[in-house]
């Protein structure tokens, strides 16, 4: 049964208001607590460690939803789930954390995805992470994504991180093969005393094989943030790294981007930029009748969109 | 409706202060259209810009329906009625048409999608847009001017909104401008352009920081004909038949 405190969770990491549509499975404080498959989506718990086996058949459509929630202080939960997109598949997958930590200690949860695009499946992926508390207790988030996308298939990723985790670090790696493709979008805000750290890693691996990261991030307050998103063409693939941030007060932005090939038929582009907000933005927010706290909060949420 | 009295600017350029305006009056009246011309580096822009707020003059005063708003802010200014449409607009990473045009909206009743139809652009394909460097800056300036109509202020200034049209577009700006000028709205118009020195009641010339010459078109025209053919001020920059003659 869930409170409405789970439900809150839920709603922020998941849009859900009520149970998911489709194929779902809702993780809390350590344990599976509500699961449903469908004909062709088959989610079952690992028999070996924490987390579920998601199996989608071939050619299967879908919404499959695993959210996590963590409600309880001094938890620290950790789950492995793999998901197997069949052969021309067209999923979408919500997954994502909302952690409310209640007391002075800390609660962390660390997820491993292991995901296989299967041949010509489409993949859409979103992952949004929460966290609040009344309390000090640190919220902790640390999520790692494994992704291959085989010949011809399609990955979209939405990363997303807005406030409240205290501390994150961000793993993906991905393998995309011939005629495979790569989406990934990453938006993260920080403020006070956070840190975030995103270690990016996609290899192309055939002909034909793409992959766009773009990154956004806000770091506000004293917050640091680290971005490392690596590109690697083995083949004649094709890449874009796009890695922008706003700076603000006295945070901390690192941001590195690298470019790989190792065919001399690849193209990759990398960009990364850090600033802060530029006058002339506010001023024309400002124009408009916002607030100088208005426009500000304008330009951000624009950014991050 | 709006009033600048005795208005001097200095601005801070690294140690120096330099003069931008010396001692400028003006007065522009509800259901008036205005055009603001003169030399690059005249100060048009820097007038329109104390006008908003966003530069603080360092002697006169602001009025605007009889109040001084020389204290105010620029959000405040734009709450009360002043709208400016600038002349290079700031790109917005992310940030959708849609969502500038909600913000401008924000603060009046002019809630539509029509702002985007009037300067020739089709809400279906620019709603979503976002306002970065994937639109061409005559595309970002055409948005600017529907930004301000949507903001539908009493007093709308634009400054220089043919900067980087194309002259089909601009034939629609001119209508879109003139249009939607109505008896309760002061329209100021920074600009070069012949047709749009034509469709205003009043022109007024700017020179070296200061109001040299207002009046009707057809007070002033000589006068602006005149300066063009002495020193060329305005050869490169102003076009149409007028300045065909012009020596240089």
């Amino acid at each position: 049964m869930l409170t409405a405190l789970d439900k809150k969770l839920l709603e922020e990491i998941a849009d859900l208001h009520g149970e998911p549509p489709g194929a779902f499975n809702i993780r809390k404080d350590g344990k599976g607590i509500e699961r449903r498959s469908l004909e062709g989506i088959e989610i079952t718990p690992k028999k070996d460690q924490p987390g579920i086996d998601v199996v989608v058949n071939e050619g299967k459509e879908g919404t499959i939803h695993i959210p996590v929630i963590l409600t309880e202080t001094e938890l620290s939960d950790l789950v492995y789930n793999h998901i197997d997109i069949g052969p021309g598949a067209d999923i979408t997958l919500v997954a994502g954390c909302g952690i409310h930590n209640p007391g002075s200690g800390k609660a962390q949860h660390d997820g491993v995805h292991e995901i296989y695009v299967r041949k010509g499946a489409r993949l859409i992926y979103t992952e949004k992470h929460f966290a609040e508390g009344e309390s000090s207790g640190k919220k902790v988030l640390n999520p790692k994504t494994v992704l291959v996308i085989e010949e011809g298939g399609y990955a979209e990723l939405e990363l997303v991180q807005i406030r409240g985790v205290d501390q994150t670090t961000r793993v993906t790696e991905a393998e995309v093969q011939a005629g495979g493709r790569l989406v990934m979008y990453e938006r993260l805000l920080t403020g006070g005393e956070q840190s975030a750290n995103s270690d990016v890693v996609v290899n192309l691996m055939g002909e034909e094989s793409t992959a766009r990261i773009v990154s956004r991030s806000v770091a506000q307050g004293n917050s640091k943030q680290s971005f490392n998103p690596r590109l690697l063409a083995h083949g004649p693939g094709r890449g874009h790294v796009e890695c922008d941030s706003i700076i603000m007060d006295q945070a901390t932005v690192r941001s590195v981007p690298e470019i790989w090939a190792e065919n001399a038929e690849a193209e990759l582009v990398h960009e990364a930029a850090i600033g802060k907000i530029a006058g002339e933005q506010l001023i024309k927010l400002m124009a408009l009748g916002l607030t100088e706290e208005e426009a500000e909060e304008a330009i951000i949420s624009g950014f991050l969109k | 409706m709006l009033v600048l009295e005795n208005i001097h600017l200095e601005l801070e350029t690294g140690e120096k202060k330099v003069p931008i305006l010396n001692d400028v009056n003006l007065e522009f009246e509800a259901g008036k259209m205005y055009a603001l011309t003169g030399p690059n580096g005249s100060g048009k822009s820097s007038v329109a810009r104390v006008a908003m707020g966003i530069y603080r003059q360092t002697k006169g005063r602001v009025l605007f329906d009889g109040e001084e708003i020389s204290e105010l802010g620029i959000s405040e200014r734009a709450r009360k009625g002043i709208g400016y449409g600038f002349q290079h607009p700031p790109r917005f990473k992310g940030m959708p048409v849609k969502d500038m045009l909600e913000l401008a909206m924000k603060y009046s009743d002019n809630v539509n999608c029509q702002v985007l139809r009037d300067i020739g652009l089709c809400p279906d394909e620019y709603l979503e847009r976002t306002l970065d460097n994937s639109l061409s800056g005559g595309e970002i300036k055409r948005i600017e001017i529907a930004t301000l109509l949507a903001q539908n202020p009493r007093v709308r200034i634009f400054d220089e909104p043919e900067a980087g049209i194309d002259l089909w577009s601009f034939e629609q700006l001119i209508n879109v401008i003139g249009s939607s000028h109505r008896e309760d709205t002061t329209t100021v118009v920074i600009s070069h352009q012949e047709k749009i020195l034509n469709m205003v009641d009043e022109i007024i010339l700017v020179e070296d920081g200061t109001v040299s010459m207002r009046g009707s078109r057809e007070e002033i025209w000589p006068r602006i004909k005149e300066s063009a053919e002495c020193s060329c001020r305005y050869s490169c920059q102003l076009g149409g038949e007028i300045y065909a003659d012009c020596p240089r």
